[in-house]
């Protein structure tokens, strides 16, 4: 017994030679990876346009229901968000949202230092999450693989897409 | 007749201001050395190395709200906390910390220091009583039970040095102690008294009468503000009294080759200091019957055997 306890006391005074494990955070940050679920953001397809469709995916998958968005249509035939909010005091940061998404839209970030003095500031508007690139999805755009026709690009001229037949004219 | 009052006064305001800021920084150092014996930096924000966490402590201590519940016997519990801190103070007294420096020179400095130590779990009792907290009360009760314990093998374990010096005065303790340190022939006296010691001063692992796990915290739970700093400078300079007493009775106090005798003094009381708080960085805390047992089952034969044999071999040789 007297010699486990003298044992453990040595291997706990060793401890004084190893490094610490402690981050200094302010001065040192932490190694975060790139997939880290940190704050939300909207990326934009390869050709700068906004790639969320409004489709709600998002909004019905969020638990803590933070995100809200009202879709609009664009005279060019695009779906996008008229609006496009998320309530950061409410976010767990749990990313099915980003799960959820069918156009690589919403994305999470390796960032979390978003602190503030008013909680009515941890309100994100659309302008507040747009950024400008692709995020994580570098050659994504829904519009090049999706059958929606939209301005400059009609059903059957997308990617891997043949064009459309009409049945009633398949006399078998 | 007056250099020597200035003389006595400026040693009795030396070691009184010594110990408290000593008791005051090791509140410090142990967070620090824990810290490391745990692969994390202690507090280092305040000060160069953190050293000012003491004073940051220290304004917070002083602001905080220092609250008396309704319910508590309130002259007791304003009383309880002073005790431990004045019985140590007052300890300190006889301890020679080198052949200039010692407050006062008791012919039955040893049986003093006992003494005092031992009041100060009166703190600890009234404390948990006056709170009328029934987790006070318990850690009250077990400081209580603790106490009666281990004193018994704690003043036991001493006599192989009183016998072997002929003398109760701690200065001529650490006279007898020139040639040979009396860890040597009284190495089993040493150890019992050092575990006695670290439940004197209610350290883990013998820090059951403030077992958070299961008391929140035992009998400081009502206490705040600079009351409970009171208990907690308390207890750090029991660990400091502790140290220097196992330095003056078993170390040969300021005996040392080169340095100067206050310098081995401080530094002999130091590295014992290390060790208690590696000992709470390393073990844990008892149940409360393996302690009860170990006290009376193994400690107290162990100082008898160690008194009969002294004695024994004293008389043989005599």
């Amino acid at each position: 017994m007297i010699a486990s306890q003298i044992r453990s006391m040595w291997l706990v005074f060793k401890h004084l030679f190893r490094r610490n494990v402690t981050v200094q955070y302010p001065e040192e940050k932490p190694y975060l990876a790139p997939r880290y679920r940190g704050r939300i953001i909207l990326s934009r397809d390869p050709n700068g346009d906004e790639r969320c469709v409004a489709c709600n995916l998002c909004a019905v998958a969020c638990p803590p229901d933070c995100i809200s968005l009202q879709k609009t249509e664009d005279p060019d035939g695009r779906w996008r968000p008229e609006y496009f909010r998320i309530n950061f005091s409410r976010c767990i940061m749990c990313g099915l949202c980003e799960d959820a998404c069918p156009t690589y839209a919403i994305q999470l970030t390796p960032d979390f230092e978003m602190c503030e003095y008013d909680r009515q500031n941890m309100v994100y508007e659309k302008e507040d999450l747009l950024i400008d690139g692709p995020g994580k999805y570098h050659d994504y755009s829904f519009y090049q693989v999706a059958g929606k026709a939209i301005k400059g690009k009609d059903k059957g001229q997308a990617n891997n897409e043949a064009e459309p037949i009409n049945v009633k004219s398949l006399n078998l | 007749m007056n250099t020597s009052i200035w003389i006595t006064l400026l040693n009795i305001f030396g070691v009184l201001i010594a110990t408290v800021l000593l008791a005051a920084i090791l509140t410090w150092g142990e967070r620090r050395l824990l810290g490391f014996w745990q692969d994390r930096p202690g507090p280092n924000r305040v000060g160069p190395f953190g050293t000012l966490q003491v004073i940051a402590d220290m304004i917070k201590l002083f602001f905080k709200e220092d609250f008396t519940p309704r319910f508590a016997d309130i002259p007791v519990f304003v009383l309880a906390p002073t005790v431990v801190m004045a019985t140590m103070l007052i300890a300190f007294a006889v301890v020679p910390m080198s052949p200039s420096i010692g407050v006062a020179d008791l012919n039955i400095g040893l049986l003093f220091v006992l003494a005092m130590s031992s009041i100060a779990v009166y703190s600890i009792i009234l404390g948990g009583y006056a709170s009328n907290n029934k987790y006070a009360l318990l850690g009250g009760l077990r400081a209580a039970a603790q106490t009666v314990s281990y004193e018994v093998f704690m003043g036991l374990s001493l006599m192989g040095v009183v016998m072997m010096s002929g003398s109760f005065n701690l200065r001529d303790i650490v006279i007898a102690q020139a040639d040979t340190w009396f860890i040597v022939p009284q190495f089993l006296g040493f150890i019992v008294f050092f575990i006695a010691g670290i439940a004197e001063s209610r350290r883990t692992p013998f820090d059951l009468p403030e077992a958070e796990h299961e008391l929140t915290a035992g009998f400081h739970t009502e206490y705040s503000g600079m009351k409970f700093g009171m208990f907690f400078v308390g207890e750090y300079l029991a660990v400091i009294l502790i140290a220097a007493l196992i330095t003056t009775l078993f170390l040969g106090g300021w005996h040392g080759p080169l340095l100067p005798p206050i310098i081995w003094f401080c530094l002999k009381t130091a590295f014992l200091v290390a060790i208690f708080i590696l000992l709470r960085a390393a073990l844990p805390r008892p149940r409360y019957d393996q302690l009860m047992k170990f006290g009376w089952k193994v400690m107290l034969p162990l100082s008898l055997v160690n008194l009969l044999a002294t004695a024994g071999i004293l008389l043989w040789i005599a």
